[in-house]
């Protein structure tokens, strides 16, 4: 059984903190790491090949430094890893980067592909079903398990309060949620085998695909403005009568839309 | 001089620090106040390979080097110096005399099951009197036929009662004096062989320390690790090496200690601004630095050292002497920085001042560190 | 995909479409508030809100969004359509732009809209902005400007889809405004029928689970409402579960509660026990010592209620309120109560 699984490596935006003089993000220092949620994704293929003998794939689009999120992926158990990586894909929005990326897969044999279901990053939650719409293969997302039977692979897609147990034939395209599983540890032995193995990599000119559907040129959204939320001030502290106290507080849950 | 870690070993540390921040961390100050040993995640680190680390990967081990075993060392004694010492006198007093000094058939019989995690090791050296004099051994062993029998008792021992495997040291013929000891492979289910009293201690409360008791403790003649008469040249350099991952130890805690604090003092104010504003704490945070950094250097000089093959007492001596009395000042300091709340167990720094005070009396105290370093020195 | 990519002529699409997601028969409240704000920006467009209702024998729900705003409805009932799965729901809905050409598609970022508009926007080739919580028509162009939060919510980035049609965007349910309804309003229906739904069906569904909610650990949590000595003893917890539970969150407390024996140790926040960083903390009769601030000062939000004004609680909230918790805890589970009802009112 052959097992693709997209990972990105991303800035741990759990750590990224306000600058609380200028507004701006602090950036320097903050680690990265394997998005949680393919992170996910990649344990459970792992498992499969614990229990079934799969072979596991990782792949990745980004910059250079995102071999090191293979290499941790290769010392946890995978078997190879390809970085796709070009300066013309920098800058994709979800559409250029599910089409690089699909390009990419199409060029693989597989029976199962995972993608996480959002990175903390982006926060879009797009890219897995693109990617199958892409390589025209049915999705199931939001998988807060994932079982093999036979030639179908059956998940426990999870809803806002209900699940569905749902089967679906491969080839097929699965998104992880970090609910799925406890990912395991690298081993030590792991890692000095990862940075033993070859990382491939694949260049614009190694994918068959249109440049109208790469990078920023290739994207039908674009950014046209980024800014921080306002900085955390000195709180407001008021004297009232309960039920003032009361109202108040709703109106200032109100605010936060909490409400 | 490259004072880079490899790849491979920054790799190493961002694992050994996540697990000890995720898996041992939570568990610290439980297991010290209750004493107890931390069978959950010495089980977890048997499963990812931490108890094999520097071993061969022919024998199970995980086949990587000196230097990522310490680093292992050193993250788990940042946030529990039990669970540092665990792991330390297992590899470097158990599984690595086996590994140098074993034959094939023992390695593969005892060693893979070390280093593969399905048994815990331990060394049994010291006795009621044979301390900082090691050669003053009355643990007796006398051949008998196809095995030997082995009399006498051992105490302070690290992983006592937990452990699997031990290796015992005894006079095989008290008439050579000191070349008369010789090493045994001992399986705790070895007929004769009870585990006696487990010590209450100052620190590293969690380590289970105990008395080993040998009443005519029947022991295969295969087990004898060496030869007859060897026995104190391999616990001598099986000490060596032993020394760096105690040293490891003392600076992880001294780590430990010192990162807590630089957290605690900028959240702590007095006289309406945050400690860390105060120039008596910039400079005692400044010193304990730079000692710090500098037990590191001498740390992973020694593992170094002893990665290259060849002699490395000297540079361990310095490492263990060095790190062990820094960690000693810096968790006293790092105490009174934190006040009264110091002194009370919502904060670590308390547990970590008991723990620091055993890495200058075990696995050779820091006079007998004195005694090798000058006598390499002076001789 | 590897297609030269043409670009559409925007001209062609006019309208504002709108995704009235049902589940078992009940369209959700986003389904509304999409409605509403749609509204709004077909003023500035000059042009009708038309809402796509998908399902099987859901036709009854048309008054609904006639009710709250809606200009049109597109039906499709179809035996295929009543449990979601990704594919029959793409297909119908793809079908409908091609046939429509809307300017703009809007979807509630569930469970579903994230799962659905991702593929509908790949298989018609336009861009997707996802979880947004501000929209708007920029002037010059009339392009739909979409505003999300970002990088684990830490920045928000202003998006636009200037030359693919329909500008297509996921939007964050709670955050629009849903309009007053108006009862007796009517829409025109049309029905959109396909001989063929069922045959794209692709996924099975096995079984449907309803969730039973069980005790929220204080780490997951979104909401905790935090007792402290100032609760005077454990039958006043209650009143701060009460308060939890309306907000979608669990109780936590501080040491002193716990030492007392009013709640369990993993209710406990602070330096001995867990730390936590939920979207909205408050700290009901909790002074606020140094060790409990360390376990929940990262929180996005933090009220304080203490009878004390100069409790060092104080100091981290964003909302502080000197008085009495016991009084006024109850009080604002009314209002939260009350304003969550006002919403669900249909």
């Amino acid at each position: 059984m052959n097992i693709i699984v997209s990972i990105k490596q991303v800035p741990d935006t759990n750590e990224v903190k306000l600058d609380q003089t200028t507004g701006t993000l602090i950036r320097e220092g903050v680690p990265s790491i394997i998005n949680p949620d393919d992170k996910a994704g990649l344990e459970a293929a792992l498992r499969l090949k614990d229990q079934y003998g799969a072979h596991v794939t990782v792949l990745s689009m980004g910059p250079p430094q995102a071999s090191v999120a293979l290499r941790e992926a290769l010392a946890m158990g995978a078997d190879e890893a390809i970085l796709v990586t070009d300066r013309k894909f920098g800058g994709a929005d979800t559409w250029a980067t599910s089409s690089t990326l699909a390009a990419a897969i199409s060029k693989l044999d597989y029976d199962l592909i995972i993608t996480g279901r959002q990175a903390i990053d982006g926060d879009t939650a797009q890219v897995g079903p693109q990617i199958a719409e892409h390589l025209s293969l049915p999705n199931v997302s939001y998988a807060e398990e994932i079982w093999l039977e036979g030639d179908s692979i059956k998940v426990k897609r999870q809803y806002e309060d209900r699940y569905h147990i749902v089967r679906v034939k491969m080839p097929c395209l699965v998104t992880a949620l970090s609910e799925l599983n406890e990912p395991r540890y690298m081993t030590p032995g792991g890692i000095f085998d990862a940075w033993q193995k070859d990382i491939t990599e694949w260049h614009r000119d190694d994918l068959k695909i249109d440049d109208s559907n790469i990078g920023l040129k290739g994207s039908p959204t674009r950014v046209k403005k980024s800014f921080t939320k306002a900085v955390k001030g000195k709180g407001t502290v008021v004297t009232m009568d309960s039920q003032e106290s009361a109202n108040w507080l709703a109106d200032r849950l109100h605010d936060k839309f909490i409400l | 001089m490259n004072f880079e870690l490899s790849n491979e070993q920054q790799m190493a540390r961002e694992l050994f620090q996540s697990f000890a921040e995720k898996e041992v961390k939570p568990l610290a100050q439980e297991i010290d106040e209750q004493e107890r040993f931390p069978s959950e995640s010495v089980e977890k680190m048997q499963k990812y390979g931490f108890f094999g680390i520097p071993i061969p990967k022919e024998y199970g081990g995980q086949g990587c080097d000196v230097l990522t075993y310490i680093l292992c060392v050193e993250e788990l004694s940042k946030v529990c110096a039990t669970t540092g010492v665990v792991v330390a006198a297992h590899t470097s007093l158990a599984s690595d005399p086996i590994l140098k000094f074993g034959t094939e058939e023992q390695k593969k019989k005892y060693l893979v099951p070390l280093a593969t995690g399905k048994a815990i090791g331990a060394f049994g050296l010291t006795e009621p009197n044979a301390g900082t004099d090691a050669s003053g051994q009355q643990t007796k062993a006398v051949l008998e036929g196809d095995h030997y029998v082995l009399n006498g008792s051992k105490i302070f021992i690290t992983n006592g009662g937990k452990a699997d495997i031990y290796v015992i040291f005894a006079m095989t013929d008290r008439s050579k004096g000191v070349k008369g000891i010789s090493a045994f492979i001992v399986e705790r289910s070895f007929p004769g062989f009870s585990i006696g009293k487990k010590e209450l201690k100052m620190g590293i409360r969690g380590s289970s320390t105990t008395e080993l008791v040998f009443e005519n403790c029947i022991i295969p003649k295969e087990n004898l690790l060496g030869q007859e008469g060897k026995g104190f040249n391999i616990a001598m350099a099986t000490l060596d090496g032993g020394r760096i991952s105690i040293a490891a130890q003392a600076l992880g805690i001294a780590e430990g200690a010192l990162d807590e604090t630089v957290k605690y003092v900028k959240e702590r104010k007095q006289f309406g601004r945050s400690i860390a504003a105060f120039q008596n704490t910039q400079f005692r945070i400044a010193d304990m630095k730079a000692r710090i950094d500098a037990a590191q250097l001498l740390v992973y000089r020694a593992a170094l050292a002893k990665q290259k093959g060849g002699r490395f007492s000297v540079e361990a001596a310095c490492a263990k002497l060095f790190a062990a009395e820094t960690a000693m000042a810096v968790t006293t300091e790092c105490v009174q920085l934190f006040g009264g709340y110091g002194y009370t167990r919502d904060y670590p720094m308390e547990r970590m001042m008991r723990d620091a005070k055993i890495t200058e009396i075990y696995e050779g105290t820091s006079e007998v560190q004195r005694m090798v370093i000058s006598g390499a020195l002076l001789k | 995909m590897w297609k030269v990519v043409r670009k559409m002529n925007k001209e062609d699409y006019k309208g504002i479409f709108v995704f009235a997601q049902q589940v078992d028969g009940k369209l959700e409240n986003v389904s509304y508030e999409l409605i509403g704000k749609s509204k709004a920006l077909a003023k500035d467009l000059g042009c009708e809100v038309t809402a796509m209702l998908l399902g099987h024998n859901v036709e009854p729900l048309c008054k609904q969004l006639a009710k709250y705003g809606a200009d049109r409805v597109i039906l499709a009932d179809d035996p295929a359509l009543e449990v979601y799965t990704t594919e029959p729901y793409a297909y119908v809905i793809t079908e409908i732009i091609k046939k429509y050409k809307p300017e703009i598609a809007l979807y509630g970022a569930t469970a579903i809209g994230r799962d659905l508009a991702p593929r509908i926007s790949a298989r018609i080739h336009t861009g997707l902005t996802a979880d947004c919580t501000g929209l708007e028509i920029e002037e010059e162009t009339k392009n739909l400007l979409m505003t999300r939060p970002a990088f684990g919510g830490n920045i928000m980035a202003t998006i636009a889809c200037a030359d693919f049609r329909p500008q297509m965007a996921t939007v964050r349910p709670g955050v629009m405004q849903r309009q007053s309804p108006n009862e007796g309003a009517a829409c025109k229906v049309e029905r959109f029928s396909l001989p063929d739904v069922a045959s794209h069906v692709n996924v099975e569904v096995l079984e449907v689970i309803k969730k039973v909610s069980t005790k929220m650990d204080i780490q997951d949590a979104t909401v905790l409402v935090s007792g402290g000595r100032g609760m005077g003893g454990p039958e006043n917890f209650g009143m701060l579960e009460e308060l939890a539970d309306a907000l979608g969150g669990t109780i936590s407390s501080s040491r002193a509660s716990v030492d007392a024996g009013w709640v369990e140790k993993d209710r406990q926040v602070g330096q001995t026990g867990k730390t936590v960083r939920p979207n909205l903390y408050i700290a009901c009769g909790i002074s606020g010592a140094i060790q409990h601030l360390a376990g929940m000062e990262d929180s996005d939000v933090i009220i304080a209620i203490n009878k004390d004004p100069s409790a060092p609680i104080f100091e981290v909230a964003d909302y502080g309120v000197v008085g009495d918790a016991l009084k006024i805890v109850p009080l604002l589970t009314e209002q939260v109560k009350k304003s969550q009802a006002e919403k669900k009112n249909a």
